[in-house]
């Protein structure tokens, strides 16, 4: 089994790295489009803004590889929003292949949302074993819209989509590295797709 | 709905965890990485260490220690102490913790907290505010409450948000090490006034000092520390106190 985590300067990509260790599994960081093409599984990762993250993306040329990979691609957090249409935060364009925008919360709750919180209505084999309204840990300001491609949906403020997919496309809100033994579960069903 | 938060603090030395009691006289409870481990199996939320290592040394030991805690603990983590550049939270953040708390550094330059907002985001940016409340007005004090300044709480407050802190850590003096309660009434004001997380911190001793924060002092978070070293509250059951009382926790 080959991980690669993509790494493009873009946040906290140790603590994904050690949640896949203590499954047993050595994640390699890379930016190296050939790297990245030929490994089994990859990570897309992603912590802080969205427009400097995409600039940073189209600088290492990953803007274009990433949407013609096709193994299967698990996007976290930023990773997730960006691999989205179009998001608000810094009004920039996404990667396109989740056919959504990203919004921003309203003053109405406090922003960011953070802490833990429920994921329900679970559509995919990345939650095998996970039962309805588990608690994930979330940390965000924007959100990505409830769609089609939504296989998970929480609720702050509204309903919000906290993971999606598409084909080998999978994308989670939450972090599951950082999720406890629950959120372990779901980074194993994803090396066992 | 987002559940409210229970945080066990660690304040490290040297690599070794310690508490003090209003700040001063402190008391050895453990080793970090193993209480980090037991606190994230027993159903904490989240994680706070403190770095109260006064060299270069201690805070040599603290990154190991950072790093250490993000290969082991698979919940959210928190460093604060001592933290007063750019370079001092990208080390930090690549050793593993999720998000930095700045105090006295943001004090004595606010500018900081804009320039890690921009740089690393929001979220990973908490501003730690030591206070204590003299003659019915708040002032915050810097340098782990040794010296006082003249800028009132809930303006300091307001003013970090607007330059981006994601979270507010305050912690009431008055209250701190007492084991009397939360300092409700200002941790109210905060969480009204403000629009992001406020963490509770100072004065908890019983249960009913977290239902309190969570409804009284509106509080998103609740921060302590010898409460749960010394296992005189076990989380658990602390979690499910407040879930009868209809404060909606992760359990």
């Amino acid at each position: 089994m080959k991980l690669v985590i993509i790494d493009y300067g873009a946040g906290n990509i140790k603590s994904i790295q050690f949640a896949f260790k203590r499954l047993g599994v050595d994640a390699v960081l890379s930016n190296n489009i050939d790297e990245i093409k030929a490994a089994d599984k990859v990570i897309f990762p992603g912590v802080g803004e969205a427009s400097s993250a995409m600039k940073m993306l189209r600088e290492s040329r990953l803007d274009t590889v990433i949407p013609t990979l096709k193994q299967p691609v698990l996007g976290i957090c930023l990773g997730m929003q960006l691999m989205c249409k179009h998001s608000e935060e810094g009004n920039t364009d996404g990667l396109g292949i989740f056919n959504v925008d990203v919004k921003k919360f309203s003053k109405a709750v406090k922003v960011p949302q953070m802490g833990w919180n429920v994921i329900y209505d679970l559509k995919s084999d990345l939650f095998t074993g996970i039962k309805d309204k588990e608690f994930m840990y979330l940390v965000h300001s924007f959100y990505a819209e409830n769609c089609a491609e939504a296989i998970a949906t929480t609720d702050y403020e509204i309903e919000y989509a906290s993971a999606l997919q598409k084909d080998n496309f999978y994308g989670v809100q939450f972090h599951p590295e950082k999720s406890g033994v629950e959120g372990s579960r779901i980074l194993e069903n994803f090396l066992n797709l | 709905m987002l559940t409210k938060r229970i945080i066990p603090c660690l304040d490290i030395k040297n690599g070794r965890t310690v508490k003090g009691v209003n700040f001063v006289n402190l008391i050895d409870a453990g080793d970090p990485v193993v209480l980090a481990k037991q606190y994230a199996e027993l159903g904490a939320d989240e994680l706070v260490f403190l770095d109260i290592s006064a060299t270069l040394e201690g805070r040599k030991t603290m990154r190991e220690m950072v790093l250490k805690v993000a290969e082991q603990v698979n919940i959210p983590f928190t460093v604060g102490g001592g933290i007063s550049s750019i370079e001092d939270v990208d080390v930090l953040l690549k050793c593993g913790a999720d998000k930095v708390s700045i105090n006295s550094s943001a004090i004595k330059r606010p500018q900081l907290v804009n320039e890690l907002a921009e740089k690393f985001g929001s979220q990973c940016v908490v501003v730690a505010i030591d206070a204590k409340q003299i003659e019915g007005e708040w002032f915050v004090h810097l340098a782990g409450g040794t010296i006082s300044t003249e800028l009132n709480l809930f303006e300091w407050a307001k003013e970090v948000e607007a330059r981006g802190a994601g979270e507010i850590l305050f912690t009431s003096m008055n209250n701190d090490g007492t084991k009397a309660g939360f300092a409700n009434e200002a941790l109210a004001k905060l969480s009204t006034e403000l629009n992001i997380p406020i963490i509770a911190s100072g004065g908890a001793g019983t249960v009913q000092h977290f239902i309190d924060t969570f409804t009284i002092g509106k509080s998103d978070a609740a921060l302590a520390a010898s409460v749960f070293h010394f296992g005189e509250i076990p989380i658990l059951e602390l979690k499910k106190e407040l879930k009868e009382n209809n404060i909606q926790v992760r359990l």
